[in-house]
């Protein structure tokens, strides 16, 4: 959503990603589709989750914060499985 | 032959001021120290809310003061209770913290995290950047002996792990000292730092040379627990809300749309007018207190910093940098006493909850255990901000020709306008008083 003049794209591209090859989030849709909460889908700071109409969830792993947000609230044991991307790549905070 | 891990004294998780101190302290003590860290430079990965408090490197690091990569120091700290339309601030200043030994101050992690790193460095400690600690090596036994890394043919043994691998810290999983989620006890910060010229700076916030302001807010969180920050760099401010994981999630507010609120806020906005975002970030804080603080030391292994949930979130004091430093200067130093006398077993290392102990660490923490419950209560959120402002509006506010009103009256009102109830009130007042007393 964009807040006081800056789109969410905006918002994101001030910050630095060292894109790597593998996804270090994934999420099991199955476990998705019976979450009636989302709550991945509101606190996740990047907006990274993203419902699809048939009830379950679409993520990128891209623009990723390494804050564990996603996982702590997620109410489904499993739904999400979250690790570090591979070493030096990832976010990278100039002013954090 | 099979290909042998390297192997060193002490291997230490994560760049972090924890880390980076205990390295330090390993590699004084002569002690062969490796120092992961998983972003390209130390820092890189870390966000915090706004000052650093650099007493606890007195004795390790004299003089300090003239070589860290500082942005201001804060000589202004400012309390704001708000409401939407109202904000009633207890603004102190002190010049003593503009100069030796300082107070706290505002500085970008990636220059001081990679700053005390260097000082480990410096010392003797081996930094690896770039590398990811992706689990624990044990011995038949079951005790730590090293870490997995991912580099190919990357473990290292190491008579003594440390965790300083953060709020996420997979290693104190993988060792069970710490559940896999604690929502609860997990607070999310949001931050936006946003450029606007130095003079500027100094002049919206009365700040000359490299004076700084921190800003703590109350009431600026659309009603969930936590609270809002704002503090100034040298040609930037930094501003953001700090929020309860599971608050956020039943609100369904949007993590930046809490910022926004925050900035558009009539005590806040002028502050920032013309202002360009620079960087949008985010991260985590245990905010556990004493209660979550973890086993400390296990067979092979100690635990420091956030990994240990050692912020200090009590309200007043919001610390956690310096709590780092100093678990991971115990921890250094415990661990280099252990493996001289080649005892690095649970009880080898037992030394180190004894320093905690003994020093701010645990103190700090054990002393101000209630502290978190009685400052994110519902009551001390909803209400108090509200009607500490509304008792300020209408004394303030001249109703001429009626005379001005008796401040009883005036507290009855603020009370009933806020559904403040007097004995909780008291109750909360008389906890807060216990808490931090």
């Amino acid at each position: 959503m964009d807040y006081a003049g800056v789109s969410f794209e905006d918002r994101m591209a001030t910050v630095e990603f060292h894109v790597g090859e593998r996804a270090h989030i994934t999420v099991d849709p199955q476990v998705c589709r019976s979450c009636t909460t989302k709550d991945c889908v509101h606190a996740c700071p990047a907006g990274l989750f993203v419902p699809t109409t048939d009830g379950g969830i679409l993520f990128n792993y891209e623009q990723c914060f390494e804050c564990g947000t996603c996982y702590q609230v997620c109410n489904s044991q499993g739904a999400i499985t979250w690790t570090y991307p591979d070493g030096g790549e990832g976010v990278v905070y100039r002013h954090g | 032959m099979p290909d042998q891990p390297t192997a060193v004294d002490a291997v230490v998780v994560g760049a972090g001021p924890a880390g980076s101190a205990a390295a330090l302290e390993l590699a004084r003590a002569g002690r062969r120290v490796v120092l992961l860290e998983r972003g390209p430079f130390p820092g890189a990965k870390n966000v915090y809310g706004g000052v650093v408090y650099g007493r606890v490197l007195d004795e390790v690091l004299p003089r300090w003061w003239e070589e860290v990569p500082v942005q201001r120091w804060v000589t202004r700290r400012a309390t704001m209770l708000m409401t939407p339309t109202q904000a009633l601030t207890v603004d102190f200043r002190a010049t003593a913290w503009g100069s030796p030994p300082y107070n706290g101050m505002t500085t970008y992690r990636a220059e001081f995290d990679s700053w005390l790193a260097g000082k480990a460095v410096e010392a003797g400690a081996r930094l690896i950047t770039s590398t990811v600690a992706t689990g624990l090596l044990r011995d038949g036994a079951g005790r730590v002996v090293g870490v997995r890394t991912d580099r190919p043919g990357g473990d290292i043994a190491a008579h003594v792990v440390i965790a300083c691998d953060g709020v996420n810290s997979f290693l104190a999983k993988e060792a069970g000292l710490v559940p896999r989620t604690s929502p609860g006890h997990t607070t999310l910060g949001v931050k936006e730092t946003l450029a606007l010229p130095r003079e500027v700076i100094d002049e919206r916030f009365g700040l000359t040379g490299r004076q700084g302001l921190d800003l703590e807010m109350l009431g600026c969180t659309m009603g969930i627990p936590g609270g809002g920050f704002l503090y100034t760099s040298l040609d930037t401010v930094s501003v953001g809300v700090v929020v309860s994981l599971t608050g956020l999630a039943q609100a369904k507010h949007r993590p930046e749309e809490l910022v926004a609120e925050l900035k558009a806020h009539p005590a806040i906005a002028p502050y920032l007018r013309g202002a360009e975002l620079k960087e949008y970030s985010a991260h985590l804080i245990p905010e556990g207190g004493y209660r979550a603080i973890p086993k400390l030391a296990i067979d092979g292994m100690l635990v420091a910093g956030d990994a240990a949930a050692m912020c200090l979130v009590a309200g007043l004091w919001l610390e956690g940098v310096n709590f780092a430093i100093g678990a991971g200067l115990a921890a250094g130093q415990t661990a280099a006493d252990a493996i001289a006398v080649g005892d690095t077993s649970a009880r080898g290392l037992a030394g180190y909850r004894r320093r905690l102990d003994a020093c701010f660490v645990l103190a700090d923490h054990k002393r101000l255990r209630n502290a978190a419950d009685v400052m994110v209560s519902d009551r001390m959120l909803r209400q108090y901000p509200g009607f500490a402002c509304d008792i300020a509006e209408q004394l303030f506010t001249v109703i001429n020709p009626h005379p001005k009103p008796h401040l009883s009256t005036e507290l009855l009102r603020a009370a009933r306008r806020n559904k403040v109830r007097w004995h909780a009130l008291a109750r909360d007042g008389w906890q807060a008083f216990r808490a931090f007393s």
